[in-house]
């Protein structure tokens, strides 16, 4: 067991944890940031990911140990003052979900995207986020919820 | 009963159906159930599906409007059902039918679903049952409560209750200019009415609300992650659980060393037979427990993947009270010009739902509490009450809406292993099953066998048609064309994999081979595929979704090209209509498959929500590419091979064909269920457009896997 000083959405918490525990379970467990996924194990699914400076990450590959330096925003950070951030109005603008359960982690994986990328082509964004599934099938939504987020980032810096 | 195969949707849809006809539902609206096929469909049901010991005997639906919704003084409505949200979106279709039905704002309504404590029995949400018959029960109980509401006015106002009318919540006499609120005639209390023969519903021609496309209720919590599935729960005090899996299927446990393990801080292993878990202050010590138990198994030899299909056909059950037949096969097959013979094989497949198995378990008092993920949560207070050995009245099981569950959630494992593991504790314990546990542990598709013999005059009647299936089900099983002589038959078989429902069941499975079958004869007899189903098709609702998916694709003008060719097929089972054109791509050199668009036309009466709709058929479709293409168990001595997504491809974004999706709204047919049958089109006319483009014709699914299956001949064509 180590301590750790984690930035999250925020806020400096301090979590007791095995240093080889995947950050996931840290967020999930011990801090009770449920709206993070598990969904393989083995960053294959993309249902855990998370900023960790900004740069969209597989929580279930980091380990706690790895992550204590940096700034981790998770889906509960990108609310602001009960307003929903572009590519969240955007996800549910097209309903780009079924059961939802990828829907933190596509969110995720597509708010790293459009920082670095504000005007993805349809290529730039299917590469992207390749590395999520969404078993319901909700591709083609998303991939429109992203442009929809691109365009309204786009319109709101004009 | 057949250990190995979970209970298929039909056997459920029997018994619900008789459930149905002796408690619940008249019989005008019964037979208007039975539309679009169903009676077809139960004529083949297996004497053998009554063995499945799950059934509803003895649950009752009530009658009385409050055990289905409640009025509070403040006007708000909550509505109970059985059933449950995976993503299907009915928290949203059902609210809209009785806001539509109440006249109540849509936002005034809360359902409160799958909950044992608090909705009544239901058998579980399968089978596309929810839109044909719950939907009409909460359509029943609404309109019974806003008739009584507007009798209850009548009363205080001493007026004839023909001059009221319900509007968004109040009930107005126009005559007086004056209105009274629901809530306030109601003051919270139970609507106590016993609804009794027919309750006039709301046609569907002049509904308002059912038929917008609403947005998903509660949306705001899944783009946020507030929603709590049931992987989120958290109780105080709360352990995580974790199971030692055997090595192998059908293993026993012959040693066990548990003293490392018990070593561990705050530990606790709980063994009991062959079940051996354990329980402690987090998943990482959970884990670490498990990793220092020493356990020697005996795994039995078992079959693989190389000799599934062999084994399928050798080891069929012979069902011949089942058969349909009609005419003589054999002598119009001798007669006829063009014949084709062909067997089709469809591999085991994994539901993957991306929120595994999860339950959080406490007791309190002798009284057991499970939050889980199920469609079954009465199916699974009744898997709780044989394992724990307790009445179900001790027993509460709550559903959170769930991570999906495709028909791969039926059964209550992980509750069943969390409320174990917790009352061995003394605390409640948590359970989340890890990705390989799902692939492994829980069911799979049933893996197929199809053997087609099909016969057709020179020009294009179908005059032969023989088809058996072994192992994988009855569903979409008999031919919707019009055919004098056939043979039709259902073999069980013991399966050698843990096998159960899968969306749309084995609805793909024979769609494939049956679609894929009426191409091959089409094109033996030099026909158009399109002209040659049209033409052995009375069927109304099945050349309109096949017409209408043509028209849209531009079919009487395509020309294939080598390594591009388009392939259609159609389908039809439990009131779902579907018509399907694939476009595929074939790289000359890597000989890769794309598909590069896929347009389907669906009808299934009147459509509730188009938004809802046309999500669930777009994503049915892309949850079939993956079975077409390269989904497959690979097993081998009791193990499975492929338990991870790095090793068990499903579809990803770069997968993605265009898909037009073309919605037949029937007004005048009642609403059947959409989540399934939009699977079914898919793999046959992919292959027929894999044969269009490449004169071959692939017989076997996955028809393009990333690596060979054993036992299958060496793939063509990659994807």
């Amino acid at each position: 067991m180590g301590d750790y000083v984690l930035d999250v959405n925020g806020t400096v918490v301090h979590v007791t944890a095995p240093a080889d525990e995947p950050l996931l379970s840290v967020l999930r467990d011990r801090l009770n940031l449920t709206g993070t996924k598990y969904g393989c194990g083995e960053g294959q699914c993309g249902a855990c990911t998370v900023l960790l400076n900004g740069v969209a990450m597989r929580s279930c590959r980091t380990p706690v140990s790895a992550a204590a330096t940096a700034k981790i925003v998770t889906i509960e950070g990108l609310e602001r003052h009960g307003v929903l951030s572009p590519v969240q109005q955007a996800f549910l603008d097209e309903e780009a979900l079924q059961c939802g359960y990828c829907t933190s982690g596509m969110i995720m994986s597509a708010t790293s995207l459009l920082s670095k990328t504000p005007n993805p082509t349809d290529e730039q964004i299917v590469g992207a986020m390749n590395g999520n599934v969404c078993r319901c099938g909700t591709y083609p939504r998303i991939v429109e919820a992203v442009r929809r987020a691109a365009h309204a980032a786009e319109k709101g810096a004009q | 009963m057949n250990s190995h195969n979970i209970p298929e949707l039909e056997n459920f849809q029997e018994q619900y159906w008789n459930h149905s006809l002796k408690l619940t539902v008249d019989r005008r609206n019964f037979l208007r159930l039975l539309g679009g096929g169903m009676l077809f469909c139960l004529s083949y049901t297996p004497a053998r599906a009554q063995e499945s010991g799950r059934n509803g005997g003895g649950h009752e639906l009530p009658k009385d409007i409050s055990a289905w919704l409640h009025i509070g003084a403040d006007g708000k409505v909550k509505v109970f059902t059985g059933k449950v949200e995976v993503g299907q979106n009915i928290r949203t279709s059902l609210a809209q039918q009785v806001a539509e039905e109440l006249h109540v704002a849509l936002e005034s309504i809360s359902m409160v679903m799958g909950d044992t404590a608090l909705t009544p029995y239901d058998m579980g949400t399968f089978g596309s049952r929810t839109t044909p018959t719950m939907g009409p029960q909460l359509r029943t109980m609404a309109a019974a409560a806003r008739q009584m509401l507007i009798e209850m006015a009548a009363e205080r106002w001493q007026v004839p209750a023909e001059g009221l009318k319900p509007i968004q919540g109040k009930i107005l006499d126009q005559q007086k200019s004056r209105w009274i609120a629901y809530g306030e005639l109601t003051r919270g209390e139970n609507l106590v009415k016993v609804v009794s023969g027919s309750v006039k519903l709301t046609p569907t021609s002049e509904w308002k609300v059912a038929d917008t496309a609403a947005s998903k209720v509660e949306g705001h919590d899944f783009v946020t992650g507030k929603h709590v599935y049931p992987s989120d729960i958290v109780r105080p005090g709360m352990l995580f659980g974790a199971v030692l899996r055997p090595d192998g299927f059908n293993a026993t446990l012959e040693s066990l060393d548990t003293a490392d393990a018990e070593k561990l801080p705050d530990v606790k292993v709980i063994r009991d037979g062959d079940f051996v878990g354990v329980a402690g202050a987090d998943a990482s010590i959970a884990k670490k427990a498990i990793v220092a138990l020493k356990a020697k198994w005996n795994t039995p030899v078992q079959i693989s993947n190389s000799e599934l299909f062999e084994y399928l056909k050798k080891n069929a059950e012979s069902e011949d009270d089942s058969a349909h037949r009609a005419g003589s096969v054999e002598q119009a097959l001798a007669n006829a010009d063009v014949k084709v013979e062909s067997k089709y094989t469809v591999q085991y497949i994994a539901h993957a739902p991306l929120e595994p198995r999860a339950a959080v378990a406490e007791w309190n008092d002798g009284n057991l509490t499970v939050w889980t993920g199920t469609q079954r949560p009465f199916g699974v207070r009744e898997e709780l009450a044989q394992a724990l050995q307790m009445p179900e009245t001790k027993i509460r099981v709550i559903q959170p809406d769930m991570g999906s569950g495709y028909g791969g959630k039926h059964t209550g494992e992980a509750a069943v292993e969390a409320a174990r593991l917790a009352k061995a504790a003394g605390k409640p314990v948590k359970v989340v099953w890890t990705r390989a546990e799902e692939f492994t542990w829980a069911y799979f598709r049933p893996a197929a066998l199809i053997e087609v013999k099909g016969g057709a005059s020179k020009d294009g009647k179908l005059v032969a048609w023989e088809f058996h299936n072994y192992n994988s089900g009855t569903a979409a099983l008999g031919t919707p064309y019009d055919v004098a002589n056939q043979l039709v038959q259902y073999h069980p078989v013991r399966s050698p994999l843990r096998q159960g429902s899968y969306r749309s069941l084995a609805g793909v499975a024979n769609n494939f081979a049956r679609e894929s079958h009426m191409d091959a004869i089409a094109h033996a007899a030099g026909i158009d595929p399109l002209e040659f189903r049209l033409k052995n098709l009375q069927e109304p609702r099945l050349r309109a979704v096949l017409e209408a998916a043509a028209e849209k694709y531009g079919w009487k003008n395509a020309k294939a090209t080598p390594g591009r060719g388009f392939g259609i097929a159609c389908g039809t089972d439990k009131g779902g209509y579907v018509g399907a054109v694939a476009e595929v791509e074939i790289d000359s050199a890597s000989k890769r498959i794309r598909i590069r668009r896929i347009v389907q036309a669906w009808e299934s009466g009147a459509v509730i929500n188009p938004n809802g709709i046309r999500n669930q058929i777009s994503g049915g479709i892309v949850q079939a590419i993956g079975g077409a293409l390269f989904e497959a168990i690979l097993f081998e001595g009791g193990r499975i091979l492929n338990p991870r997504f790095s090793r068990y491809r499903v579809p990803r974004f770069t997968d993605m064909p265009d898909i037009d999706v073309v919605i037949l709204d029937r007004k005048d047919l009642p609403s059947a269920g959409a989540g399934e049958i939009g699977l079914i089109g898919v793999a046959p006319a992919v292959a027929n457009a894999i044969f269009a483009a490449s004169g071959v014709r692939i017989a076997n699914m996955p028809m393009a896997p990333r690596e060979d299956v054993p036992g299958e001949a060496q793939s063509t064509f990659k994807s």
